[in-house]
């Protein structure tokens, strides 16, 4: 992979609530590099979309980031002023939203919203600007562009108006585009012409992408690597194969066994719901719905364990002097054919 | 567009006759007569009287000749104002009310955009507690009650303005304050409400997430979606202005139509009364169909098409 374009370092965000300080973000680290595709997953609440929010500056007015650093560059985004952060939106870092419905103007043409970043940050005037948004929009797959690119929102079905976002967001190349759950909102058979247009575009514009979503499946097709997020925390990182067929926490089994399967009969769900992070637990934050769950798992938190160079899980169970115990059985039949992959590779 | 206009045209001539037969059957029903001094004329001046003015043929017959008159565009002549026809008596006072309507209008809407969408930017805090107080004392305090506080306090202890009259701009400013209060208060609750309903959208945050800055997202997106809501206030403004300058053209004493209506009421004038009774249904159903138009405009979801029946 190429140049490490953007590392978030300790990462600690709370939201100050009438109850008092939910700790939403919990010693987060990351990092992407260029042109690779992350994958941030993880069930709601569990603080992807904060995570996102905060690499753009976009945070709730609530919201408080408590330590950590986001260098971008070699800069610390989290230092930069709201005017500084108006330079990078848009231009370096963009976004997809999640529900096209409502993510454009109602009573904009389209091809002025596609203009809007160009306008505001290439100092592009207004007609190179929509010109250039004909372009673009040809590009995210809308016919007839040059026609519809005077058309108002209403007048686009749910997965041309998920192309225009798209549009907007790529129009300045950014260098980090951040989708988070672009999909989720929009038909299934619409979902996969959208995931392989994102991948054609990353391809063109060669953009680095932070994906962020709760659907597995998704995931699959899409991730050079995929972060599993849990009650705020990172507990599970590693390259797409690593995490689908040699996961390591009992989370990452759990979200896996919950996915369906061709050989699935039914599916499993993770009992239990995640912590309150108003108070959020010392040790593990999944022991209270582990099955596989140790005494040490409720008094300190695991350290990432080092699987491979790429791979890492915070699980007391990768510790040398944990006791052995057998996965689920869809978890041991993920590692065998993780073991047939790694003895072609060698 | 065109068969829509025509339909709407025809609805409005349909309103107008209705109204203007409704009026005319319960302004009959009026006591009194059109004449001041009754009791000091004899039964045949009274007699040569109403047949001088019509009033002695049976109503139907005088509704009638009224309507006829009416589709000629002959609104009658005056009972009280030295024989001037009705259409003349509108057409020289028209002026005064229109302009004092109209900067009303404006006053009220334009700094109620403005005082609305300030109190939205800083919500819940003391900006837009204030305005919201404002406004809530601004929409319960009665324009005639405004109109006499600002002539006592602004004309007579400061003497800022004329107290009265219509003489010129300055002697406007008052008048218009005091009828334009209301729609400035009713205007900014709306537009604030709409705006935070609007700064919470998700369009919003993508504007943001473009890189756009704060006054640009509320220019260009968030202004014109809060204002949709408020183009179903101008049919009610324009009938709270045409009530309220009856008032206050009264207090200041403008000559306006309002101070000649209500004149016109307390005299038995029925030509009068019909005509301006008239003019001011005109008024209220051209600004509904504006109205109409004006959302089209603003809101392309409700364009109006023609393939509309």
């Amino acid at each position: 992979m190429g140049e490490r374009i953007l590392d978030v370092n300790n990462l600690e965000i709370n939201f100050h609530t009438y109850a008092g300080d939910v700790k939403a973000i919990r010693d987060v680290s990351f990092h992407l590099d260029k042109g690779e595709t992350l994958a941030i997953v993880g069930e709601s609440g569990s603080g992807k979309s904060v995570t996102t929010k905060s690499l753009m500056g976009l945070l709730a007015n609530n919201a408080r980031v408590v330590g950590g650093s986001i260098m971008y560059h070699d800069e610390d985004i989290l230092k930069k002023s709201e005017k500084q952060m108006q330079d990078i939106r848009g231009k370096d870092i963009a976004m997809i939203f999640q529900d096209p419905m409502t993510s454009l103007d109602p009573t904009m043409k389209i091809g002025r919203q596609i203009a809007e970043p160009l306008m505001k940050h290439k100092n592009v005037e207004k007609k190179k600007a929509l010109a250039q948004a004909l372009e673009i929009l040809k590009l995210v797959g809308i016919d007839h562009a040059e026609e519809r690119i005077n058309e108002y929102p209403h007048q686009f079905s749910g997965g041309q108006r998920q192309r225009i976002v798209i549009a907007i967001a790529l129009v300045c190349y950014p260098e980090i585009l951040i989708a988070d759950e672009p999909t989720t909102a929009l038909d299934v058979t619409i979902q996969a012409q959208i995931l392989d247009l994102m991948k054609e575009l990353q391809q063109k514009i060669e953009t680095s992408i932070i994906f962020i979503t709760h659907d597995l499946g998704v995931v699959a097709g899409m991730a050079d690597r995929v972060a599993v997020m849990y009650a705020g925390q990172i507990i599970e990182y590693g390259s797409v194969d690593e995490i689908f067929y040699n996961p390591q926490h009992p989370y990452t089994w759990g979200l896996l066994n919950s996915m369906p399967t061709l050989n699935s009969t039914d599916l499993q769900a993770i009992p239990g719901t995640p912590p309150d992070l108003l108070d959020p637990p010392k040790g593990d934050p999944f022991a209270a719905r582990n099955p596989y769950a140790m005494k040490i798992d409720e008094k300190e938190k695991p350290p990432f364990f080092k699987v491979s160079e790429t791979h890492f899980a915070s699980t007391w169970l990768l510790h040398p002097d944990a006791p052995k115990i057998t996965p689920p059985d869809e978890i041991v039949r993920r590692k065998k054919i993780f073991k047939k992959m790694q003895a072609n590779v060698n | 567009m065109k068969k829509y206009l025509l339909k709407r045209v025809l609805y409005m001539v349909l309103t107008l006759f209705l109204v203007a037969t409704i009026t005319f059957f319960l302004m009959k029903l009026m006591p009194g007569t059109p004449y001041s001094n009754q009791e000091k004329m004899t039964p045949q001046q009274i007699k040569i009287m109403n047949q001088q003015y019509g009033l002695d043929k049976p109503i139907w017959m005088q509704y009638v000749i009224y309507i006829f008159g009416m589709v000629h565009g002959d609104l009658g002549t005056s009972f009280q104002f030295s024989n001037q026809p009705v259409s003349y008596l509108i057409s020289s006072r028209i002026g005064a009310s229109a302009q004092l309507g109209v900067q009303a209008m404006l006053f009220g809407v334009i700094l109620g955009i403005i005082v609305g969408s300030v109190a939205a930017i800083y919500r819940n805090t003391w900006v837009d507690t204030t305005a919201t107080v404002l406004s809530i004392i601004g929409k319960s305090v009665p324009n005639f009650v405004l109109a006499v506080l600002l002539q006592y306090y602004i004309s007579l202890k400061l003497g800022w303005f004329p107290i009265a009259d219509w003489e010129g701009f300055s002697y406007t400013i008052l008048p218009t304050i005091a009828l334009g209060v209301g729609p400035l208060a009713e205007t900014a609750r709306f537009i604030r409400t709409g705006m935070v309903d609007v700064l919470n959208s998700d369009y919003i945050e993508l504007a943001r997430a473009k890189g756009m800055n704060k006054f640009g997202i509320i220019y260009h997106h968030a202004l014109r979606n809060s204002l949709i809501p408020l183009v179903t206030l101008i049919g009610p403004y324009t009938v709270a202005l045409m009530t309220g300058s009856m008032v206050i053209e009264n207090i200041f004493s403008i000559p306006g139509i309002g101070e000649q209506y209500v004149k016109s009421i307390q005299t038995n004038d029925y030509p009068t009364i019909m005509g301006v009774t008239m003019l001011f249904c005109f008024g209220l159903v051209l600004i509904i169909l504006i109205t109409d138009i004006i959302y089209g405009i603003i809101d392309p979801r409700i364009r109006l098409t023609g393939n509309e029946d």
